[in-house]
């Protein structure tokens, strides 16, 4: 009798969820579409965001909403609160308000395929940024728009193998992003190539943190109990970086001299932290691409040829540099 | 007094029976073997030194990463006594820390004592206000606590983030960060406050009759009302102190980090405590309930935890790893699933598919704790509310 109560009401609550979400989105749809309406040559955009789990996608939020009101174009954005559930909704309930284009940042890399056909059938151009998708057909999208995680990975272990040259053994332990994710897989393929030709580099450890403070904290403590002797921590974003600051510290350890720090982003407080010596090396992610955002939707919805893979421009920053650009760092 | 004699008596007999014959042998079996797994992978395991003025080990970052778990579920438990639910402590995690940590960087001095005691009162009193509205649903309208509780965990983490602004809030305070990562005694600050409630609690619901006036509330709110009992009162209450207990624990985790994380702070914290409870061998049909239970089930979810970082669970079946050991100590706990097992071991012909048994189980694991749990309390209920009634 209670299994049944609690089933039910189970079902109900996951009902309840979903029409809550829907109904919100649709509001705003229906709002967006009476509005869009009036103007035929504004672009109607559906965003939807992975969620707010950093810094640094906050910063990516702020550039895209800031350019689309720059550029005119009519944003209907979503948050998917990092479920990829969420997301298919999103990406339905755009299709159904049958906007121009469609932009998102998919949670994880697989189960697009259904999504999109049903996109693709509706006549609406998709642009991925910042994270790829994982599929054979590749005319589901019309380009994808982001950063080269593989090359930040890369560039990441370039730096360590650089740095550790003539050490003997250099252990280090990874703090890998959601599992699944495209960056944390691509950031992990890339460092483990770059130092693949170093005998002296290992890692020793690899444990998601699920990109968050918390979880870099709690993984990075547990390294430090298992493993007796820990050289690097490569982080795939700051965040995880600043959780193992803390873990560090109260390891009573010095973080940037007893154990070194890698991370990837370079979010702000990252920033502050390897300007203070606690962090040994970012790698830039560059999360201001809401103006090739526009521009590449501008371009796909008049119908001209974009290329499939856009990259967006960025670099790397050691102490000193951090030092320098930190006051100039808009996110 | 003549509830106290039968809080008294429903204790029990001894303790060896007690240790036997309770459901708790399983959970603590299950941590047990946890440790045990996690000192053959890694002998230092247990080891715990002193570094500075504090205890440093694994088994300090257990109990201090698992304190905020186990004050949650302490509510919580109360909560699922009176025959409720609780889903929206997780928001009040969230929305808890955002407003301690958007209060202390806005202070005028954002490292100051002071700025860190403002801003943990106001995010507490405002933990307060979320409970008494929970309390208000399901006491007053008398919306089902499932339900009641829904509205504030899906509106919950928006307000958090509409108090943030969406962005990860960074603070700097020694006073904020104590609660959260501090050390007295050499203890994690975390834990004394987590056990610290735990044992009011217990003193305060075991030592009284209002443990009893929860669990009658859980077993027949009406009839309770009938005996002269304060049932909405109570249901208030305990809303109010899981808010409450939910709120301290949101502190604990954004002070771990020092920053608040509205998307992340407290994610699935309800389900983990709710997990605590029943694992503790609390039941969800309300009634009799375990503190002692909740202790060892969050600590089991919490070494489960450490487990899966420290023995190297690859990350993509660590989610695989933790369902088959909550699964094995469920099946373990449940009587029909052991007798089920012992009869096949006697008679395997006899017994079915293997493939039916085994989907069976669950179900019945579930039911049987459901069961056990409520039964014989139910058969004391009559007598127990006319001893109320009359004292």
């Amino acid at each position: 009798m209670f299994k049944k109560t609690l089933a039910s009401t189970v079902g109900a609550v996951l009902l309840l969820g979903m029409t809550a979400c829907g109904s919100s989105d649709d509001a705003g749809g229906a709002a967006g579409g009476s509005t869009s309406g009036g103007g035929d040559d504004a672009i109607t955009m559906g965003f939807a965001q992975v969620g707010a789990e950093s810094g640094w996608r906050t910063a990516n939020t702020a550039s895209i909403q800031a350019s689309a009101e720059e550029a005119g174009v009519e944003l209907q954005f979503s948050d998917a609160q990092q479920k990829q559930a969420n997301q298919i909704q999103a990406l339905r309930s755009y299709i159904q308000q049958q906007v121009d284009v469609i932009a998102f940042s998919p949670v994880v890399e697989t189960g697009w395929d259904t999504v999109l056909q049903e996109a693709k059938r509706a006549g609406i151009p998709v642009i991925l940024t910042d994270r790829s998708i994982d599929s054979p057909d590749d005319t589901l999208y019309a380009t994808f728009l982001g950063s080269d995680f593989v090359a930040e990975g890369e560039k990441a272990g370039e730096w360590l193998v650089e740095d550790s040259a003539g050490a003997d053994q250099v252990n280090v332990v990874e703090l890998q992003g959601t599992t699944g994710a495209a960056p944390a897989i691509d950031r992990k393929e890339g460092f483990e190539s770059a130092i693949a030709g170093a005998d002296n580099i290992e890692v020793v450890a690899s444990q998601t943190g699920d990109f968050t403070r918390s979880g870099g904290r709690q993984v990075m403590e547990a390294f430090l109990q298992s493993q007796p002797d820990i050289d690097v921590v490569y982080a795939h974003n700051d965040d995880m970086g600043l959780g193992a600051i803390e873990a560090i510290e109260a390891a009573g350890m010095v973080p940037g001299e007893d154990i070194k720090i890698i991370t990837v982003d370079a979010v702000k407080d990252g920033m502050q932290a390897l300007a203070d010596g606690k962090i040994s090396f970012i790698v830039e992610c560059n999360p201001l691409l809401g103006d090739q955002l526009m521009e590449l939707a501008d371009q796909v919805v008049a119908g001209e040829e974009v290329p499939k893979r856009v990259v967006v421009e960025e670099t790397t920053f050691t102490q000193e540099e951090a030092a320098a650009a930190l006051p100039d760092r808009q996110y | 007094m003549s509830a106290q004699q039968l809080a008294a008596e429903e204790r029990g007999p001894g303790l060896v029976a007690r240790a036997t014959g309770s459901r708790l042998l399983w959970p603590v079996l299950a941590l047990v073997a946890l440790l045990v797994l996690n000192t053959a992978v890694n002998p230092g395991f247990l080891s715990v030194e002193v570094r500075g003025d504090r205890l440093y080990g694994s088994l300090v970052d257990i109990l201090k990463n698992g304190a905020p778990v186990l004050l949650v579920a302490v509510g919580m438990t109360l909560v699922i006594a009176t025959r409720g639910i609780d889903l929206s402590v997780g928001a009040v995690v969230a929305i808890a820390g955002a407003v301690a940590c958007t209060s202390v960087a806005t202070a005028p001095d954002p490292s100051s004592p002071s700025a860190a005691v403002v801003g943990m009162s106001t995010a507490l009193a405002v933990c307060v206000l979320l409970g008494l509205w929970n309390g208000f649903l399901v006491s007053v309208v008398g919306i089902q606590p499932i339900i009641a509780t829904l509205v504030l965990m899906t509106a919950g983490r928006g307000i958090a983030m509409l108090i943030t602004d969406a962005q990860i809030i960074t603070v700097n305070n020694p006073t904020l960060n104590a609660v959260g990562a501090g050390f007295v005694l050499l203890l994690p600050v975390p834990i004394l406050i987590s056990v610290g409630v735990l044992v009011a609690v217990a003193l305060l619901t075991r030592r009284t009759a209002l443990g009893l006036f929860v669990e009658s509330v859980g077993i027949n709110p009406e009839a309770s009302r009938l005996a002269g009992l304060r049932s909405r009162t109570i249901l208030w209450t305990v809303y109010v102190f899981s808010a409450l207990c939910a709120g301290v624990a949101g502190l604990m985790i954004a002070a771990n980090v020092n920053a608040a994380d509205a998307n992340n702070a407290g994610l699935w914290i309800e389900l983990d405590a709710i997990l605590a409870v029943v694992i503790g061998g609390t039941s969800l049909a309300g009634g009799r309930y375990s503190l002692a239970g909740t202790l060892v089930g969050a600590m089991v979810i919490q070494t489960l935890t450490t487990t899966v970082y420290s023995i190297g669970v690859p990350p993509e079946v660590s989610l695989v790893f933790k369902a088959v050991v909550v699964i094995l100590v469920f099946l373990a706990q449940s009587p029909q699933a052991r007798g089920l097992l012992v009869r096949r071991r006697r008679r395997p012909a006899a017994a079915g598919s293997p493939r039916g048994g085994g989907r069976r189980a669950p179900g019945d694991g579930a039911g049987s704790s459901g069961g056990t749990g409520s039964t014989p309390v139910r058969e004391d209920a009559p007598q127990e509310h006319q001893e109320v009634g009359r004292a």
